[in-house]
């Protein structure tokens, strides 16, 4: 039995996204992932006393995107405060955030189940710093006696956005994080590398009776870094909150942590947990405000969304599938958009894209970002096909000749012979040879057989090396086959 | 008295302080005068003052996105107690 034939989940989420800036929030250390541990830390993002933190612009200008992204309302006046606790990846015990006054509140994104559209409210999101990171000496957390602390990571810039609790099931949360993740990607305000854990989910999760309206009493889970484990982890949580409810007990409100390789959440509560983090106003910044000029400055610089982009390629014919795949990623978006400019033919690009250069991709383990085929190559591929100078066989041959050579396609085509033989006579010839080595097929095809002109064609390829024009050696094999052998 | 001891012993395991039972009624009979002198403010008429965020009348402080050398490890660590293979080194965490 699934716990929805009892109740209905309730869900939000709270996502940490790392943005995308050259420099820390509050001092001039780099951001870049890596780096020996501690090197990329100064007094400032060490807490070292008496060191001032001063805001980064950038910071300022990427919140501002990703809130114009989701169709936030931006802050005319915001500051940030000081979050009090204790916990060793913080060097100062409190973490730089903002509480009563974010950056941007009250915005919304559009999902799409079942074919149907759902909006998904955003709360609030507000600007802070990452924390540092700790590494765990011995077997594991429990048993060893001590943890190594790396600051590098300390100070990093996170925009943290909550969602409202709109979510009703699970595949509308990995819908609407899908959907954000491709927001923040497209308006360039982070890398979105999650496996570096520039992105970071933190869910809350209840169940209701069908039929209820109130909130029943919900968990936190926190610190999930991939789709997939927040997939798994809410599998996993809303059937353990059904069972917990099922036998008359009490859902504990509490935060939880997601063990991936057990499959399970495990409470996370200690006897000191009563966290009180005290915020109050960060002394060291003062405030910011934002006039609407600085708004609309930032308004100008936003790229194309994937809402848009999805609903441009489907005026250009494809199907919502093929808009939706095309448009996943901003890089493959971007390369089906720089194609079309040398070639436009939208359902044959998205063919190409979609299917054989996503697989040569997929197979060598690379993606669109770092595509070794310029777009203007496979344009030039694609132009030769239509001339009929290769076949749409010889073209998957050449995609991979210029992937892994680099050539120009008519450069490949040129220098392996590959042009098709679209020579009348010399095709005649070919298969009047072909019909003489094969009089059984030719009797079989005569007699009724169909499937034997398959095999005749094939032999027609086979004899040159696939370069014939296959409309041509079609023509020919028929009009021959008509004349009693 | 506007402070109560439990108020009092709530602050210190906040600000993970231990502290001796003195301690405790010497600290809330001082937090207590501080509140007391606190209250003095709540005479004054505030009605047409804007609430503020910070003492000084100053706006956008920002710095532009640029890269400046780090401290090197070895500077980075020189006031830990305890370190080990460019880590700070702390007690067991959980």
């Amino acid at each position: 039995m699934s716990y929805q034939d009892k109740y209905e989940m309730v869900c939000g989420v709270e996502t940490h996204v790392e943005l995308a800036t050259k420099t820390k929030i509050f001092c001039a250390c780099t951001t870049e992932f890596g780096g020996e541990q501690n090197t990329h830390v100064c007094p400032v993002c060490l807490g070292l006393p008496g060191a001032l933190p001063v805001l980064n612009r950038e910071v300022v200008n990427l919140a501002i995107k990703a809130g114009l992204a989701l169709n936030c309302e931006i802050a005319e006046f915001t500051k940030f405060d000081r979050k009090n606790y204790f916990y060793p990846d913080l060097s100062k015990n409190y973490q730089t955030s903002q509480y009563d006054l974010p950056i941007c509140k009250n915005g919304r994104l559009e999902i799409e189940i079942n074919g149907e559209s759902k909006s998904i409210g955003i709360t609030r999101a507000h600007m802070e710093e990452d924390a540092g990171k700790l590494v765990h000496s011995g077997e594991s957390i429990t048993t060893s006696d001590s943890s190594y602390v790396d600051y590098n990571r300390a100070g990093v810039p996170l925009l943290e956005i909550v969602s409202e609790p709109d979510m009703r099931t699970v595949d509308e949360v990995i819908a609407y994080l899908q959907e954000l993740v491709q927001i923040l990607d497209y308006a360039g305000v982070s890398d979105c590398k999650m496996e570096q854990g520039s992105v970071r989910f933190d869910v809350n999760v209840s169940l209701r009776p069908l039929g209820s309206r109130e909130l029943g009493t919900r968990t936190e889970i926190k610190n999930l870094n991939s789709f997939a484990a927040v997939r798994r982890c809410l599998e996993y949580e809303t059937e353990r909150q059904a069972k917990v409810l099922n036998k008359g007990e009490k859902v504990i409100q509490e935060t939880r942590t997601w063990d991936d390789s057990q499959g399970v959440t495990l409470s996370l509560r200690t006897k000191e947990e009563a966290h009180d983090y005290r915020y109050f106003p960060e002394a060291d910044l003062v405030p910011l405000k934002i006039d609407p000029e600085w708004v609309e400055r930032i308004r100008a610089t936003l790229p194309e969304l994937p809402a848009a982009k999805r609903e441009r390629l489907k005026e250009l014919g494809l199907s919502g599938y093929e808009a939706g795949v095309l448009t996943s990623s901003k890089a493959m978006a971007d390369y089906f958009d720089r194609v079309m400019q040398n070639y436009a033919d939208a359902k044959v690009v998205a063919n190409w894209i979609m299917g054989d250069l996503s697989a040569l991709l997929k197979a060598n383990n690379r993606s669109f970002e770092d595509c070794p085929i310029k777009p203007y190559q496979l344009a030039d591929m694609l132009k030769l096909i239509k001339k009929g100078d290769i076949s749409g066989k010889i073209a998957k041959t050449v995609l991979e000749e210029i992937y892994t050579g680099g050539k120009d396609p008519a450069v490949i085509v040129k220098e392996k012979g590959l042009v098709q033989i679209r020579d009348q006579d010399a095709l005649e010839k070919i298969i009047a040879e072909v019909l003489a080595q094969n009089p059984k097929s030719v009797a079989d095809y005569q007699g009724g057989k169909e499937k034997a002109f398959g095999f005749l064609v094939g032999q027609v390829m086979k004899a040159t090396q696939g370069k014939a024009n296959p409309e041509l050696v079609n023509k020919i094999l028929k009009e021959k086959l008509q004349i009693a052998y | 008295m506007t402070i109560s001891k439990q108020d009092v012993e709530h602050i210190a395991l906040s600000a993970r302080l231990k502290l001796t039972e003195e301690e405790i009624k010497l600290y809330t009979k001082q937090l207590d005068s501080i509140l007391e002198c606190v209250d003095l403010l709540e005479q004054i008429d505030t009605t047409d003052v804007r609430p503020t965020a910070h003492g000084v009348e100053l706006f956008n402080v920002l710095r532009e996105d640029e890269v400046e050398p780090s401290l090197p490890q070895e500077k980075a660590l020189i006031n830990a107690p305890e370190t080990e293979h460019g880590f700070f080194k702390v007690p067991r965490i959980i």
